[in-house]
C-alpha cells in the first residue's frame, strides 16, 4: 500500500520535494496547455464588415416631411430624418449614452431615445438626458431619384 | 496549506457540520484484488462526460441550430475560430470514448456481479444513465446538419414510428413534424444541450451517492477465497489513494483525446439536402450498429408481425430483462454462483460483436 503526501511531522524528505516539484511544474505545464487554446478559442474571430462609405437609404418621395427613417449603414443603424422644413438629414442612430437605437419624434422635431430619455437635437447636438455627445453626422445627396448617405471623411 | 485548509473546514464545520460530510467521503475504501482494474472505469466514464460538458459549452458559443445555419456555424468553428477544430474534434472523439468506456463499465459490473443486493438501484440507475448517454449520441449526432446524420435521423425516427400504439406520436414528437426538418435540428438541440444534461446531473447524482453509500463491491469469487482464507481482505482508502490513481488515467486519457483529436479531426462531410438522395455505405454510428445489422436480417414480415415492430420489441424486451437482472439474477445476492448469467453476459457481447462486424466488413 502506497502511502499518500506529506509526513505530518518532521521535515519533508529531500527526494519527496524533487518529486512533488517535478508533479507541480508538470501540472501547471498541463493547465496552461489546456487553457490556452480555450481562452483563444473564447475570443471570436474577426468579422469582415462591409467597408462602404456611402448607401442608399431611401427614395426620393418615400419619406414624406417630418418623418424619418432608420436603415442600415454597414453593422450599425443610422436614421434618416425630413424635416418639416422639407431638408434631409442624417446620423448615426447608435445613442452615445448606451448604445439603443433612437428614434424621431415628430411631436418634439427632436430626436429621441427611448431607453433612457435622452434627446438631440436636429444637428444631432445631445440637449436633454444623460448623452455625453452629439449623435454623428453623415451628408445626404440626393442622386436621381436616390437619397445617398455618406460618411463624412 | 493544510493549516489553511484546516481553519476553512473548521469555519464550515461549525457552521453546518461540514466534517460529517467529509467523514462521509472519506468513510469509502476500494478493495484491493486481482480485478481492481475495473473500478476505474465508472470514473474514466465520469471524466470523460466532464469533458463533453466542458467543450459542449465552449461549442454552443458558435453553433446555431437552425437548418440554415447549423452546418455553416460548425464550418465556421472549424475553420475560422481560433482551436475551434480542436475542440469540435475532442468533443467528438470524447463521446465515443465515453460511449465505449461506458459499454465496458457496464459489463465489468454485469461479470463481477456487482449488481447484486444490495446495489440493485446503483445498477438501475447506471443503465438509466447509459440510455441517456445513447441519447446523447443519438442526438448530438444531428446537429451539424450533413447529410449522414440527416439520414441517420430520418431512419432512427422513422423506427420510433413503428412503436405500437404510441408510434406515430412520438415520431411527431421526436421530429416537430412529420418530416425531418429544421424544426427537428431545434428540438434535438435543445435535447442535447438541456433535457438530457438536466437528467444526467440527476441520475449521476443519484449513481455517485449509491456507490459513496455502499462502497465497491467485491466479486463473489474473492469473497469466495476471503471466507475460505485463502485471500486476505486488503483495501485503500478512496480519498486520496485511489482518486490519484485515478487522476493519472484521467491524465493519460488527455493525452490519448488530445493525439486523436490532433491526428484525426472529426469530419463535417456535406451539408444535408432534405430532398436529395441517401448516399451508398449509410450506416449508423458505431453503438448502433448491432441493432441495425440485426433489422437488417430479419425478414419483411414475421406472422402478420411488422419486422420493425419485431426488432423493437425483441430489443426493448432485451433491455428490460438487462436493466433487472439484479433481480432476475437474485440468488447472486446470497453469494450463490450463477452461471446462467455469466453466459448469458457472453453471449450479448459475442452477440453485439457479431452483428458489429458484419455490419462493418
Amino acid at each position: 500500500m502506497v502511502d499518500s503526501g506529506h509526513r505530518e511531522s518532521g521535515a519533508p524528505d529531500p527526494g519527496r520535494r524533487w518529486v512533488d516539484l517535478l508533479l507541480g511544474t508538470g501540472l501547471v505545464a498541463t493547465i496552461i496547455a489546456f487553457l490556452y487554446p480555450a481562452i483563444r478559442y473564447v475570443i471570436p474571430p474577426p468579422v469582415t464588415e462591409s467597408a462602404d462609405r456611402s448607401v442608399v437609404a431611401a427614395k426620393v418621395g418615400e419619406i414624406k416631411d417630418n418623418t424619418a427613417k432608420v436603415f442600415r449603414f454597414g453593422s450599425e443603424p443610422a436614421i434618416l430624418i425630413r424635416t418639416a422644413e422639407g431638408q434631409y438629414r442624417a446620423f448615426t442612430a447608435v445613442c452615445t449614452h448606451l448604445g439603443c437605437t433612437v428614434q424621431y419624434r415628430a411631436d418634439l422635431h427632436e430626436i429621441w431615445c427611448p431607453c433612457h430619455n435622452g434627446i438631440y437635437n436636429l444637428q444631432g447636438r445631445n440637449i436633454s438626458g444623460p448623452p455625453p455627445r452629439p449623435l454623428t453626422e453623415y451628408t445626404v445627396h440626393v442622386q436621381g431619384d436616390q437619397i445617398v448617405v455618406a460618411r463624412n471623411s | 496549506m493544510a493549516r489553511i485548509y484546516r481553519r476553512i473546514m473548521g469555519w464550515l464545520d461549525e457552521r453546518f457540520g461540514a466534517g460529517s460530510i467529509e467523514q462521509f467521503l472519506r468513510h469509502k475504501t476500494v478493495p484491493v484484488h486481482r480485478h481492481t482494474i475495473w473500478y476505474y472505469l465508472g470514473g474514466m466514464t465520469l471524466f470523460l462526460f466532464i469533458v463533453q460538458v466542458l467543450t459542449g459549452i465552449l461549442l454552443l458559443l458558435y453553433y446555431r441550430p437552425t437548418a440554415d445555419g447549423a452546418f455553416e456555424s460548425v464550418q465556421f468553428i472549424m475553420t475560422q475560430v481560433k482551436f475551434g477544430w480542436l475542440i469540435r474534434s475532442i468533443h467528438s472523439w470524447s463521446a465515443n470514448l465515453m460511449i465505449f468506456t461506458a459499454f465496458l463499465h457496464m459489463f465489468s459490473v454485469y461479470f463481477l456481479k456487482a449488481y447484486r443486493k444490495p446495489r440493485e438501484l446503483t445498477w438501475i440507475s447506471g443503465m438509466l444513465l447509459f440510455f441517456i448517454v445513447l441519447g446523447f449520441g443519438f442526438s448530438g449526432y444531428l446537429l451539424p446538419w450533413n447529410t449522414l446524420s440527416f439520414f441517420a435521423t430520418k431512419v432512427g425516427t422513422d423506427m420510433a414510428g413503428f412503436m405500437p400504439v404510441f408510434g406515430k406520436w412520438i415520431l411527431v414528437f421526436l421530429r416537430g413534424g412529420k418530416e425531418v426538418t429544421g424544426a427537428t435540428l431545434t428540438r434535438f438541440f435543445g435535447f442535447h444541450v438541456a433535457v438530457l444534461p438536466g437528467l444526467a446531473t440527476l441520475l449521476l447524482a443519484t449513481h455517485l451517492l449509491l456507490v459513496q453509500r455502499l462502497g465497491m463491491s467485491v466479486p463473489p469469487s474473492i469473497e469466495k477465497k476471503i471466507e475460505e482464507g485463502k485471500e486476505t481482505a486488503l483495501s485503500m482508502p478512496f480519498f486520496p489513494n485511489f482518486l490519484l490513481r485515478d487522476i493519472m488515467g484521467w491524465y493519460g486519457a488527455l493525452g490519448v483525446l488530445g493525439a486523436l483529436a490532433a491526428i484525426f479531426p472529426w469530419e463535417l462531410g456535406t451539408k444535408a439536402n432534405p430532398f436529395g438522395s441517401a448516399p451508398a455505405g449509410i450506416r449508423p454510428e458505431w453503438y448502433f450498429l448491432f441493432m441495425y445489422q440485426t433489422l437488417k436480417y430479419l425478414p419483411a414480415k414475421v406472422l402478420f408481425i411488422n419486422s420493425e415492430l419485431l426488432g423493437l420489441l425483441g430489443f426493448g424486451l432485451a433491455g428490460l430483462v438487462w436493466v433487472l437482472v439484479p433481480f432476475l439474477d437474485y440468488k447472486a445476492g446470497f453469494g450463490r454462483l450463477t452461471r446462467f448469467f455469466t453466459g448469458l453476459g457472453i453471449f450479448v457481447i459475442g452477440f453485439i460483436v457479431m452483428m458489429s462486424w458484419l455490419a462493418v466488413r
